[in-house]
């Protein structure tokens, strides 16, 4: 398990840790500035907007370039431990996580630090990252490809950049209306009520493996 | 010590991460022939709402557009020419009428198939003004002096290189390089200037804004560059 601090007579959990937070907040910033300058980019004829459009190419190519970062960094470094063992929570599914998402959670689930739900997301940002990135590169660098495959990355671009939309959104009204694992996005602790409630699996992990531990101290 | 995953554990992140990479494959490696299967079945109208689909997108190079308006337009043609002409929108209109329908292609990856365009072929425009002999090459402009393109003679009296004023069956909108914009049919978008201000006969070729820009000078829809039509189909 986690740490656990009291504050004001509530038995806190730690959820995710600075590097956690910094991580997932860079990451959506990236994203908000990609999803917002892809917009008069993609409805430019509509909107008629072409001012500063050179500007806003560049602006969306770089944060492109960028967004692979915060999670890369985050998992790699010493101090992403939590991290990697997060990211093998959201590899590593039971079959009843499986058969709760299969029934959209009307199954009985002693949750995990993450529902399936949100495992998911995960995976999915983490796909979508990797086919704009490499999709958004072959637009860029289109001189090395076939006219025939520029098309298929215009047309993967285009259909990746709707889905993310559309998740996206979801995420931020699921966020919205879960106050506090909304809260534990910015503070990172929740309370071991809501853990007991939505994460018993994880409030009754073991005792901290070695990657979840202290660095060790000198003997 | 990493504790062992109890076996009942499935790697279902890693799975779907890589089902998700190969969809995006699949996309890439056919999603030009999903586009025109979908164009096909569907028309270009629905297809313009599917995301990567048959749309414009706007570019401009200076970032504006420049507003001119039908009355007011007018086309210098000059340089090495028997009678330079400057002609009017009611001039061009006056000529013979070419129209035909063509996929929009741009070098970039994006097109829109089946756009209706209706216009001036280039070389009768050439027949009117006399071209002089030692003349090689053509330099476009554009109406805010931003954008020039370039093409041989030879290139300019293909019959799908068109001064268009018509686009799917309405007058040519601004952003779409109106009142008047050079079609060239056979080559990438970038060819195709918006917004054609003057037309000058010259010796020699000289490189448009895009060419500078590390575009080929002699961009064909096929991918080839040489001067040459690389296919006479296309045109």
């Amino acid at each position: 398990m986690t740490t656990q601090t009291t504050t004001g007579g509530i038995l806190r959990v730690l959820r995710f840790d600075r590097v956690q937070l910094a991580t997932h907040w860079v990451n959506a910033a990236l994203f908000g500035i990609l999803m917002a300058t892809a917009i008069p980019l993609y409805f430019g004829s509509f909107f008629g907007v072409v001012l500063a459009r050179h500007l806003i190419e560049r602006i969306h190519l770089w944060t492109g370039l960028a967004l692979p970062l915060p999670v890369i960094i985050s998992l790699i470094g010493p101090w992403g431990r939590r991290m990697r063992r997060d990211l093998r929570r959201v590899n590593y599914w039971t079959r009843d996580e499986i058969d709760w998402l299969k029934t959209l959670g009307k199954t009985n689930l002693a949750a995990d630090k993450f529902n399936p739900g949100q495992k998911l997301n995960t995976i999915f940002v983490a796909g979508a990252i990797v086919v704009l990135l490499v999709t958004g590169s072959m637009l860029q660098w289109f001189r090395f490809f076939s006219v025939p495959l520029r098309v298929g990355a215009t047309f993967v671009h285009d259909a990746f950049a709707l889905a993310v939309f559309i998740v996206v959104v979801g995420h931020v009204v699921m966020a919205l209306s879960h106050r506090e694992t909304l809260r534990a996005i910015f503070t990172g602790w929740v309370s071991e009520k809501w853990a007991a409630t939505h994460a018993v699996r994880w409030l009754n992990e073991p005792p901290p493996t070695r990657e979840d531990a202290q660095p060790p101290s000198r003997r | 010590m990493t504790p062992p995953e109890p076996i009942d554990r499935i790697n279902v992140g890693r799975r779907v991460f890589l089902g998700i990479a190969t969809v995006g494959a699949l996309g890439v490696a056919f999603g030009s022939d999903v586009q025109n299967f979908l164009g096909n079945v569907f028309g270009s109208g629905l297809g313009g709402l599917l995301p990567g689909g048959d749309r414009f997108r706007i570019y401009s190079i200076t970032g504006q557009y420049p507003k001119i308006s039908a009355k007011k337009y007018r086309l210098d043609v000059s340089g090495l020419v028997e009678r330079p002409t400057t002609f009017t929108m009611a001039d061009l209109q006056a000529m013979p009428v070419t129209s035909f329908s063509k996929t929009f292609q741009c070098v970039t990856g994006w097109k829109v198939p089946k756009v209706h365009w209706e216009g001036v072929q280039l070389s009768e425009i050439l027949k009117m003004v006399g071209v002089k002999p030692g003349a090689v090459a053509l330099t476009f402009e554009s109406y805010d002096r931003a954008d020039t393109e370039s093409l041989t003679i030879d290139q300019a009296l293909l019959p799908d290189v068109i001064v268009a004023y018509r686009m799917l069956g309405a007058s040519l909108t601004t952003e779409h390089g109106g009142p008047v914009r050079l079609y060239v049919a056979p080559m990438f978008g970038y060819k195709s200037l918006k917004w054609l201000s003057a037309i000058r006969v010259v010796d020699q070729e000289q490189p448009g804004y895009w060419e500078l820009n590390g575009y080929p000078v002699n961009g064909w829809l096929d991918g080839t560059t040489s001067p040459k039509n690389p296919d006479p189909q296309l045109t």
